[in-house]
């Protein structure tokens, strides 16, 4: 027997009028894996997300979601699969236990085993004491986290996530990814799409860059990184330290080519690993007498990715691409 | 099939029930969603119930003096266009809701689980007609306080507020494909009653179309709603009105015939996007 994909999509095309929201997409997701799909708004990532889940038929192209075709047939695919994103797709006129029990009711499970399983979710995420108030006084991370525990009632072997954590504060995005990471380790399959590339190095063990509703790149998050160039330490030194001494200090950690800007006294440092060894560059500079008025560790942002692999900025793709994201995601900061 | 590895945990119960069991039991489950809100949003039916009150109220005593109606007080022929209206536009609210439920995510989650599809319209227009149950007992109750007196049996008068709530179930069918092709629900509430009024206002509700202009006469006799107004009447006041009574019930048959069929299609679509 033949080990089946939990998610295999070949040759997905979609487009809106004259918008082609998915050309192409190729993807193949093994079972219990996680895989993050990594791209600005309107690359597709949404698109391609709601082709997976059975709420639209793509053009043209297969899909299969747990071994079963989305299209002919999407009401058993619908029993294996849960969802959960951005919208925060609950009730905000019910409580949280209330719209837990709406949708375990319309799963059509049987009271006793959702009913335990509705507690153990509220439990897990935290919202046992939440469960009894309105959703509309719930904070924007509450949401989200009974957004996931909705998506989980079905105890789904495959997960989607679309852009989990976008809109949340770093204690909701933390929060957010450990649960997930629970659950990758528990075996489900997750397949999670994302504009950081942070939350993608984190959560997935495999990540697709996808840019014009086609996939782009192929890898682990270490083989992208290493594509990009991995962090940048940043320094700009006092007056009275000399360049080169500090140059020839950093050495031991740099990964590639040092630029200097002598009329900014800057310096431009590839680094790997570059928050395990902050302290250890720091004393090193310290000891060659160089005093520093700045200092920053950069990591590669989707910008970086995306000027690496196509020549553009994630910011101009989204001009390029008619966004198809139904509103406007909230603004990365970072 | 090897996609044993991927089986839902649990059996689901849908395989030993069939579609039409499902189809039910959804929308009873969304309908009791529907029906927990109402007291969490009360702007919504506290409208719904003064408006037949205010209506009541305002033609009874405004305008009811000036209007002579032949055999009769001015409410006992007031009260089945009162019963109507009130119906009608408690419906529009259907569209709205209808609107909402497309806007937010809500609709993305109910699409992606193993339930029935037609349960979100049919279960929100179950809840509709069971909060309308109330509005016609609130136009009774506040027409039997100014003075309304019915005729004839009490069978005749549950039958006239049955054929009131076939009216209401009606009207949110047709709401609720406004809603399906209206995007905004804001302007769903406000495209959902001016387009009405003609129905209710060019109509038997408030004075004998004897009265009117012929042309007006002409649409306002043979409009539905008006034939609608004209069967409950007939009810209500027991004066002989089979064949309004008929036609109106040809007309809520023939139009619930068209509006089911045509808001699953639109739904369908809107939602497959």
């Amino acid at each position: 027997m033949t080990k089946v994909p939990a998610i295999l999509a070949e040759g997905v095309c979609k487009s809106y009028g004259k918008t082609h929201a998915l050309a192409g997409l190729d993807l193949v997701v093994e079972a219990g894996s996680v895989l993050g799909a990594l791209g600005p708004n309107g690359a597709g990532k949404t698109t391609a997300v709601r082709i997976l889940t059975t709420l639209l038929k793509p053009d043209s192209g297969r899909v299969e979601v747990a071994g079963l075709d989305v299209v002919t047939q999407a009401a058993a695919v619908r029993e294996r699969i849960g969802l959960a994103g951005q919208y925060a797709a609950v009730d905000e006129l019910l409580t949280g236990y209330e719209n837990l029990t709406l949708f375990r009711q319309l799963s059509h499970l049987s009271r006793g085993v959702a009913k335990r399983r509705a507690r153990d979710l509220l439990e897990r995420f935290d919202l046992v004491e939440a469960a009894g108030r309105l959703v509309k006084t719930y904070s924007g991370g509450m949401r989200r986290r009974l957004d996931l525990a909705a998506s989980l009632i079905l105890a789904p072997s495959i997960l989607f996530l679309d852009e989990p954590t976008t809109g949340l504060d770093l204690r909701g995005r933390l929060t957010m990814w450990a649960l997930i990471q629970d659950l990758a380790r528990s075996g489900t399959t997750i397949f999670l799409t994302t504009q950081y590339l942070e939350e993608a190095d984190h959560l997935a063990q495999q990540i697709v860059v996808i840019d014009e509703g086609r996939v782009i790149a192929t890898g682990t998050a270490d083989a992208l990184k290493a594509q990009v160039g991995g962090e940048r330490l940043e320094l700009t030194l006092a007056p009275g330290s000399a360049l080169d001494v500090a140059v020839e200090a950093l050495g031991p950690y740099r990964s590639g080519e040092v630029q200097v800007d002598t009329a900014k006294r800057h310096l431009g440092v590839p680094v790997t690993h570059g928050a395990e060894h902050l302290a250890a560059i720091v004393r090193d500079l310290d000891a060659a007498q160089i005093t520093l008025t700045d200092l920053a560790l950069r990591r590669p942002t989707l910008d970086d990715v995306f000027l690496t692999l196509t020549g553009h900025t994630a910011t101009e793709a989204k001009e390029v691409a008619e966004t198809e994201e139904r509103q406007p995601a909230t603004r990365r900061s970072q | 099939m090897n996609n044993r590895q991927f089986a839902p945990t649990e059996r689901l119960t849908a395989r030993s029930r069939s579609a039409l069991y499902w189809a039910l039991a959804d929308a009873v489950v969304v309908a009791k969603r529907q029906i927990r809100q109402i007291p969490r949003v009360p702007d919504e039916l506290i409208t719904a119930m003064l408006q037949p009150i205010i209506i009541v109220l305002l033609f009874r005593y405004l305008f009811g003096g000036a209007i002579n109606v032949p055999g009769t007080s001015y409410i006992n022929y007031l009260m089945a266009g009162a019963f109507v209206q009130s119906a009608v536009f408690a419906s529009a609210n259907t569209g709205v809701g209808v609107a909402n439920d497309l806007k937010r995510g809500l609709i993305d989650r109910f699409r992606s689980l193993p339930m029935a599809p037609s349960a979100v319209l049919t279960g929100r227009i179950f809840a509709d007609l069971l909060r309308n149950i109330f509005v016609i007992l609130v136009t009774w109750a506040i027409g039997l306080l100014v003075g309304f007196q019915p005729a004839g049996t009490f069978l005749a008068w549950i039958a006239a507020s049955a054929l009131v709530l076939l009216v209401s179930l009606v009207f949110s069918w047709l709401s609720a494909l406004v809603g399906l092709l209206i995007p905004s629900p804001e302007a769903v509430a406000q495209a959902g009653i001016i387009w009405l009024l003609p129905f209710i206002f060019a109509s038997s509700a408030f004075v004998p179309v004897s009265t009117m202009p012929s042309w007006l006469r002409a649409f306002s006799e043979h409009q539905p709603v008006s034939l609608m107004m004209d069967a409950v009447r007939g009810l209500l006041l027991n004066q002989p009105a089979s064949s309004a009574l008929w036609q109106a019930l040809v007309w809520c048959g023939g139009m619930l015939l068209v509006l089911i069929p045509l808001d699953m299609w639109v739904y369908g679509r809107r939602t497959a996007r």
